[in-house]
């Protein structure tokens, strides 16, 4: 039926004249595009957004021009009667939410460089977001939204850096997405928004980091850099962790050490300074100890010890760790420490468990040395009665 | 009369022992330079023995089923007493009796103790060493664990490759398509009754016919005539060299059982992957590495297929080497020195070369 529709509008177009215009490369292509599109497949053709081109008298030029794309959008995405028939709850606020953004701001003040619907969404080719192939799936957004963004002449007119998809690329969210396959890690538009796209200002960072990260959020919240970074006019999260180029912090990120981020206003002499060089001092050391327990674990369990249950329960330590890291964002040791605790004493325990089965072994092989001595008492009798016999014999 | 003397009397007045272990008592073992090899056929069965009772022992506890066979062995290893110690000697005990069948078998090999009339002895004892393959196979998979599913999983596919009977055996072996319930079942009812009950009546004829035809005298001693040496008295002497050995064998098993015990590893998944570098025990660690180094296929003939079938007929030819020797004439006896040292050097390069590369 939508095939139909197609060659019902070429052969319109054909009788109107237009067949030189249509053996244009881009039209074919259009039209070639179009049978995937969604629009397509829920029976609308080329003369639902191309109106009265199928209309005789009416002009040759069937081009849309970028300053009429989010209204004609908007003309049926808009329209909660309209997009009903398509699926009850379709958002409608695409086009309000595109007016807030920096794009549709930029717009509304006649720059037409600024990305429309037709730039993110593709022209003929429109997919379900949750189509592979769309470039609005969460796999394709970076790549999309870097067609400009890491252009830097298209760029330049605006003062804004072009290295956020080669910082993105570089970051645990980007490895998350693409490596292990999680969809739900962010993306562009996770933090800066779809339709609103828009930087978040300096307060709004805690709360786009905390839609995923809520305990490191409420902790800052409630801890003296939330304050400070206000004053300073520096935004959360991003100033410790950066923005694009996020990646995973490990235990040297805390401190005054060369590669910590707390000296960067902190020094070792001062008392916050020395909060961070005893948080990483005992980060540290805890970890170490888990890696030595496991070890002492690992050497009993290739000697045939039984040491399920100490495997299993070291794997809390591994969580306590994991909380302790977490609670770091309030800056308050007392509470630090409380974590760390738990998993101490999960430690001690699964060293305790791995040690007793070690001494179990050691016990094991002293005890065989008693049987092994009469077998050779054994051994040296039958060679010594042997040897009489043979002589009695001779 | 002392009371075992007293015992001893009334039993010989019902069954007269003195005749029934005359062969015994009369029995004489030729002594010369190489008759310290003869000691590796009792080693063998020794262990064949210490298998039998340490397999009674853990029958007490293993339950032969998918979900309580790992629970049923870890709690013979953690929880029974010295359960730990019965699992591994019968794990170690498994390898050291394949290893002495295999030395045993070289060892007659290369001294041609299967000349006539040995002829069946050769045969019955190769059947007894395929036996002993065919206990550790079933036996690898009893305790359920990731290693011995995937290595079953394995060893079964490459007689389902076959052409024609293929897809029956492996219905056969594996009790269904894909190794399970059933598999694990069928397994353990042929390693504690099916192979027991065959090899005990292998290892009986093979006795008898040791006892019947005597130990074979290597011909290059025969050769220097009566200049040769003596001969032992069976008992008490040569199973005092017996006693020896086997005391040897037991010092060597307890100490690699507790120095070197058997881990459990995790519970067999079978929707799992199989682990990175698996492969067989190191008895079938050889036909493994044959199979990985011929070509995919030969002749437009599936490589795997063309490999069975070249070990089943290096099989029958191995345990046919009495005949063939024979009929080869007066260069028979050099050719089969050579096809045993040849067969020695391919099996043990082989199996290196496997186990250092996987």
């Amino acid at each position: 039926m939508r095939l139909l529709a197609i060659v019902v509008t070429f052969v319109a177009l054909n009788a109107r004249g237009l067949a030189q215009q249509t053996t244009d490369a881009s039209v074919k292509s259009a039209h070639e595009q179009f049978v995937s599109d969604i629009h397509s497949q829920k029976g609308l053709t080329c003369v639902s957004c191309h109106q009265g081109i199928d209309k005789p008298g009416k002009s040759n030029d069937y081009t849309i021009r970028r300053s009429e794309i989010p209204a004609l959008c908007g003309s049926c995405h808009a329209d909660a009667g309209k997009m009903k028939q398509y699926g009850p709850s379709l958002r409608t606020d695409q086009l309000e939410q595109y007016k807030t953004s920096v794009h549709g701001i930029k717009f509304a003040h006649g720059d037409t460089h600024v990305a429309v619907c037709t730039d993110c969404h593709t022209t003929h080719s429109i997919r379900p977001a949750s189509d592979p192939h769309a470039s609005t799936h969460p796999l394709n957004v970076a790549a999309t939204c870097k067609r400009c963004h890491s252009d830097r002449e298209y760029m330049k007119p605006y003062g804004i850096a072009t290295d956020q998809f080669a910082g993105y690329i570089d970051s645990v969210h980007y490895k998350a997405l693409v490596e292990s396959g999680d969809l739900s890690a962010p993306t562009c538009t996770t933090c800066h928004g779809s339709h609103g796209a828009a930087p978040p200002g300096v307060a709004a960072v805690t709360n786009v980091c905390a839609t995923c990260h809520v305990l490191q959020g409420k902790f800052f919240e409630e801890s003296p850099h939330k304050q400070a970074f206000a004053k300073l006019e520096l935004p959360s999260c991003v100033t410790c962790h950066e923005g694009h180029r996020i990646h995973h912090p490990d235990d040297d990120f805390v401190g005054t050490g060369k590669s910590a981020v707390c000296a960067t206003c902190h020094i070792a002499s001062e008392p916050a300074g020395q909060m961070a060089d005893g948080a990483h001092n005992s980060f540290h050391h805890f970890e170490t100890e888990m890696v030595s327990t496991k070890s002492l674990l690992d050497r009993a369990s290739r000697a045939g010890m039984d040491v399920a249950d100490a495997e299993m329960e070291l794997t809390q330590a591994n969580d306590a760790l994991a909380k302790a890291r977490v609670s770091l964002h309030s800056a308050q040791p007392a509470r630090v420490a409380a974590d760390l605790e738990e998993g101490a004493k999960v430690i001690a325990r699964a060293h305790e468990a791995g040690t007793s089965a070690l001494k179990e072994r050691d016990s094991r092989r002293k005890a065989i040395v008693l049987p092994v001595i009469a077998l050779a008492g054994l051994f040296v009798t039958a060679a010594l009665y042997i040897r009489a016999l043979e002589k009695r014999e001779r | 009369m002392s009371g075992p003397e007293i015992v001893r009397q009334w039993i010989d007045e019902r069954v007269d022992l003195r005749e029934m272990f005359a062969p015994l008592m009369e029995k004489t073992v030729p002594r010369h330079r190489f008759s310290h090899w003869y000691l590796l056929g009792g080693v063998t069965l020794f262990l064949f023995g210490v298998q039998v009772c340490t397999g009674l022992l853990l029958l007490l506890y293993y339950r032969p089923s998918m979900n309580e066979a790992y629970e049923s062995v870890q709690y013979i290893t953690n929880r029974v007493a010295f359960g730990w110690l019965v699992r591994s000697v019968h794990a170690w005990s498994a390898d050291l009796m394949i290893f002495m069948a295999f030395a045993h078998m070289f060892s007659v090999a290369f001294l041609r103790a299967y000349r006539k009339p040995r002829e069946l002895t050769w045969m019955s004892g190769m059947v007894l060493l395929f036996l002993c393959l065919g206990f550790g196979f079933s036996g690898y998979l009893l305790p359920w664990n990731t290693l011995s599913f995937f290595a079953t999983k394995v060893g079964t596919e490459v007689p389902g490759r076959m052409p024609v009977i293929g897809h029956a055996t492996l219905l056969f072996m594996r009790g269904g398509e894909d190794v399970g319930a059933a598999t694990l079942a069928r397994f353990f009812s042929l390693h504690v009754v099916v192979l027991p009950a065959i090899t005990a009546s292998m290892i009986l004829l093979h006795l008898l016919l040791v006892q019947k035809f005597g130990m074979s005298v290597p011909p290059s001693v025969e050769k220097e005539g009566p200049r040769f040496g003596s001969k032992v008295k069976f008992f008490p002497n040569y199973f005092l060299r017996d006693v020896m050995t086997w005391s040897v064998a037991l010092m060597v098993l307890l100490v690699l059982a507790v120095t070197f015990p058997v881990e459990l590893g995790k519970k067999a998944d079978p929707f799992g992957s199989a682990p990175a570098g698996i492969r067989p025990e190191w008895y079938f660690l050889s036909q493994f590495q044959t199979l990985r180094l011929l070509p995919a296929t030969i002749l437009h003939i599936d490589g795997e297929v063309i490999g069975a079938l070249a070990f089943g007929l290096a099989g029958a030819l191995w345990v046919g080497l009495p005949l063939l020797e024979g009929r080869l004439g007066r260069n028979g006896s050099r050719w089969a020195r050579i096809s045993v040292l040849g067969a020695l050097v391919y099996l043990a390069s082989t199996t290196l070369y496997a186990y250092f590369t996987t």
